[in-house]
């Protein structure tokens, strides 16, 4: 009695954790926005099982560096470029979570589910990199702006968005919100036309929180779209003072809980472009121990960076690659001329491996070949998802069917263990965060065929014990008991090619053998001990069974 | 209670000179067609462009033809792909040296053209899928492929000369590899077309095939131990009966699914399904017809521990029988080997 009990705690854990991972979640996806046509956050409610490119629709492209101008010495790094350059304009894809990751040594793999223009993509990934440093709104002339920014907006109809609680408490974070609290005096004389207005919060100058360095401003993460559309209307682009420009920062910072994203006003015209730079590099200054990052530049170069950063002594200097600065401006010390050098204080060595490889991305942009394309169709993906659903429950109906007729209630009992092996299965999947896929899904199907074939071996073992007129419950002791080397061989030799098939395969084929695992493992714990569970109980509740329904 | 084949008693072993006549009548003819034709590989092995089309009307291969040619591309296949409004257009890289990239030129060249011959825009026609693959990838994918089939031949021998003997596993392999031959006569007596994921389906059925060879192997490592006065050619046979009934019904199952996947799961996965659904048939004729007899030849040449192999070729009853062997422990195998002699 007390192992039933403790083998239906197992199983009930079991089932407890696989339902945990196919419970709906909240999941947070960036997608289109239909109006403004720009990207935002949204969260939505789903099963948490990651769909393949086959069966949601989308691109994959596998590129390398292109050496048909000439051999490319070193293709790892130029890769590595590559793929920094790529992961900045992610944002500009459609797409909800691209994926962009090196495969081996040299070659790049993009995967933009649900995107539909392949030639756009292509011409996101394709553009040569193009890198800048510009010197940031030393004087605040934006924040002085902002004021008339927010009139403007007012007059438009354009309300600030909610302020929940949320919001109020970051303001108090960072004392009042400095840039409306300057504004306000300096244009007083604005102010005190309308009162009622003095009192709302300004439209824009409500989402911006001054940053540590001059023209350096946080956006809360979710109010990011809002401040986008709001930044690209005419007539606030009207009053951004001439000579400056906005840009968006990659680095999210994190306060108090809640992330913001860096915006930046500066210059509109850089001090020097990419072009001049000839090399990067990473290194830990052996005395301070910090991080550095050393550059050099060309003559050329050397000469136009000279003259600017005289000028600009004390100016911090933002680092923009295709139009979004990267990490923090660094504050410009004393003149420099053809080698410089960038200091990152504290941060890990990591840091200043990034930055070099973006300097480099803009010194040496390395075009890159499409050596395989792969475009799915939505509607090609749902058609495929419901011819592979009615597959496998037809798959399934009949497997059902022929065990129920033929071992009765042994047969009901599998059919039991099969419903809790699907469940295994794609908690599993779901788990461990694999790809279903459209061979994944034949897979899934295939699977449950096979996973019967363990009970099978077990009944038909206990059928022959019966035979031989041994009791009940010796026959189901025996008829597991003998079963379980087949059982086992017959496993591990299936799962030995689908691991070799994982190892081997790409893609949709990995998807296949990763459902062909995991289904072994779950079939071999529902076959044998949630079955075996099942005859317990049975047995101990019916002690004087003479025949067996098998 | 259904009791399908309880009991039986049938002699398999009889049969397998008949049994190595029909599989070589399969293998042969589908190998030299196989040796003429080679197989009709996916643009993933060839390197190539496909382009799946849905039209909005049933418009025929005819005027996508005439569409394609009008454009100037003439060595794509078009092939009707599930129902009348889907085609398949394929143009596969034909000669070494072409430039990687230039497939996907290829993609907007049949885009431009089917937009010319069958009127732009979605009220005529969409392309639901473009694969274009460049030379390298698909030779990379040639690679692995056979890199695949190779080392999971390597890997479960060496598990079977694990768990069984070396005779077994040999005899196992032999039979994985028989069912490997009669599929690619299968796959190229209905042209089906080998990708990857049939390569898929291959290397599954050798998991398949292996599983019901094992199980049959398991039942005679088990009988050899438990009859010590029969034959292998009786054991063999006792075993391949007793396992008919979970054989059937596994089958059945397992059948039941695939089936219902060459039927039901549309015309990307039919390949597979196709060749998981053959995998059943030769995997289950093989375990009886090629491992068995293999293994009693296996034996004949190089005895085993208990020499029953020596006789395994004599018919049934035909051997004298012998008094129980007085030990079954560690001395059982000496004394069959004595009695081998008589």
């Amino acid at each position: 009695m007390r192992t039933i009990r403790s083998r239906l705690i197992a199983i009930g854990i079991l089932l407890a954790i696989a339902v945990w991972q196919l419970i709906p979640t909240n999941v947070t996806q960036r997608v289109r926005d239909a109006t403004t046509g720009r990207m935002k956050d949204t969260t939505i409610r789903r099963v948490p099982i990651n769909l393949g490119l086959d069966l949601q629709g989308g691109i994959h492209l596998a590129l390398e560096v292109d050496q048909s101008k000439g051999p490319v010495p070193d293709c790892a790094t130029a890769i590595q470029l590559a793929e920094k350059v790529v992961r900045t304009r992610i944002d500009e894809f459609g797409t909800t979570e691209p994926v962009v990751q090196i495969q081996g040594r040299c070659r790049l793999i993009v995967e933009l589910a649900g995107e539909k223009d392949p030639a756009r993509a292509k011409s996101i990934i394709q553009r040569t990199a193009f890198l800048e440093f510009r010197i940031t709104d030393m004087k605040n002339l934006f924040r002085d702006a902002l004021p008339e920014i927010d009139k403007a907006l007012r007059r438009a109809g354009v309300r600030a968005p909610g302020q929940g609680a949320a919001a109020a408490s970051v303001t108090q974070l960072f004392g009042t919100d400095t840039a409306k609290a300057k504004g306000k005096a300096q244009k007083g004389k604005a102010a005190a036309k309308d009162t009622t207005d003095l009192n709302a919060p300004g439209p824009l100058s409500s989402l911006l929180f001054q940053g540590q360095l001059p023209g350096e401003y946080l956006v809360p993460e979710e109010q990011v779209p809002v401040a986008e559309s709001l930044l690209a209307r005419p007539d606030v682009q009207r009053l951004i003072p001439r000579g400056l420009e906005l840009r968006w920062g990659t680095e999210v910072l994190s306060r108090a809980g809640r992330s913001y994203r860096t915006l930046y006003a500066g210059e509109d015209r850089p001090i020097i472009t990419g072009e001049y730079l000839q090399d990067a590099k990473a290194t830990r200054d052996p005395l301070t121990n910090q991080s550095v990052v050393n550059f050099t530049l060309s003559r050329a170069g050397g000469r136009i960076f000279e003259r600017e950063t005289g000028r600009h002594v004390n100016d911090y200097m933002a680092i923009i690659l295709d139009g979004r600065v990267q990490g923090q401006p660094p504050i410009i010390k004393s003149q420099i001329g053809q080698r410089g050098q960038i200091e990152l204080g504290a941060k890990p060595l990591q840091d200043a491996q990034d930055l070099a490889l973006v300097l480099k991305a803009g010194a040496l942009p390395a075009p890159l070949t499409i050596i395989e394309e792969r475009t799915i169709g939505p509607s090609l993906g749902q058609d495929s998802i419901r011819d592979g659903i009615h597959a496998g429950i037809v798959g399934v109906a009949l497997v059902v069917l022929i065990m129920v007729v033929y071992y009765r209630v042994s047969g009901l009992l599998a059919v039991a263990a099969l419903v809790l092996y699907v469940v295994f299965t794609l908690g599993g999947l779901a788990g461990f965060g694999f790809t279903l896929t459209l061979p994944g899904l034949a897979g899934l199907v295939l699977s449950v065929g096979i996973a019967v074939d363990a009970n099978v071996l077990i009944f038909e073992r206990i059928r022959e014990e019966l035979q031989h007129g041994k009791l009940v419950r010796t026959a189901v002791d025996e008829g597991f008991k003998h079963a379980m080397s087949a059982i086992i061989d017959s496993n591990v030799s299936t799962l030995l090619t689908a691991f070799i098939l994982w190892l081997v395969g790409t893609g949709p084929v990995q998807g296949f053998a990763i459902t062909l695992i995991i289904g072994i493992l779950a079939s071999f714990v529902t076959a044998v001990f949630v079955v075996r569970t099942f005859y317990m109980i049975w047995l101990d509740r019916r002690p004087d069974m003479a025949t067996l329904s098998v | 209670m259904i009791r399908l084949f309880a009991n039986a008693n049938y002699d398999f072993i009889r049969w397998r000179r008949w049994a190595y006549g029909l599989t070589a009548a399969i293998i042969i003819p589908g190998f030299a067609l196989f040796l003429v034709h080679g197989l009709n590989y996916s643009i993933e092995f060839t390197g190539g462009t496909l382009i799946q089309v849905q039209t909005k009307e049933a418009v025929g291969t005819e005027r996508i033809r005439s569409a394609l040619d009008a454009a100037g591309i003439r060595d794509a296949e078009i092939q009707q792909f599930g129902g009348p409004t889907e085609y398949k257009i394929q143009a596969r890289i034909a000669k070494a040296g072409v430039a990687e990239g230039s497939t996907e030129a290829t993609a907007a060249a049949v885009d431009s053209a089917l937009a010319r011959g069958l009127g732009s825009g979605p009220e005529h026609y969409t392309i639901v899928r473009t694969e274009a693959v460049g030379p390298k990838v698909g030779r990379e994918l040639q690679g692995k492929a056979f890199l695949a089939i190779f080392f999971s031949f390597i890997v479960t021998l060496v598990y079977l000369a694990f768990r069984f003997e070396w005779r077994f596993g040999l005899a196992a392999v032999l039979a994985t590899f028989h069912d490997i031959l009669t599929t690619i006569a299968f796959i190229r007596y209905l042209d089906l077309e080998v990708s990857l994921v049939v390569v898929g389906a291959v290397l599954t059925m050798v998991g398949y095939s292996l599983n019901d060879t094992i199980i049959i192997f398991d039942r005679v490592r088990e009988n050899l131990h438990k009859f010590r006065r029969q034959n292998l050619y009786e054991i063999l046979n006792l075993s391949i009966n007793e396992t008919l009934p979970r054989s059937v019904l596994t089958h059945g199952t397992t059948m039941a699914t695939t089936i219902a996947l060459v039927l039901l799961a549309g015309e990307v996965l039919r390949p597979f399904a196709l060749v998981m659904t053959f995998a059943i048939f030769t995997g289950t004729f093989s375990s009886i017809y090629i491992a068995a007899p293999l293994l009693m030849y296996i034996e004949k040449r190089w005895p085993g521990e208990d020499a029953r192999g020596a006789r395994v070729l004599r018919p049934p009853g035909s051997v004298p029988l012998n008094p129980p062997p007085a030990a079954p422990g560690g001395g059982g195998g000496s004394g069959v080997r004595s009695k081998a002699a008589v």
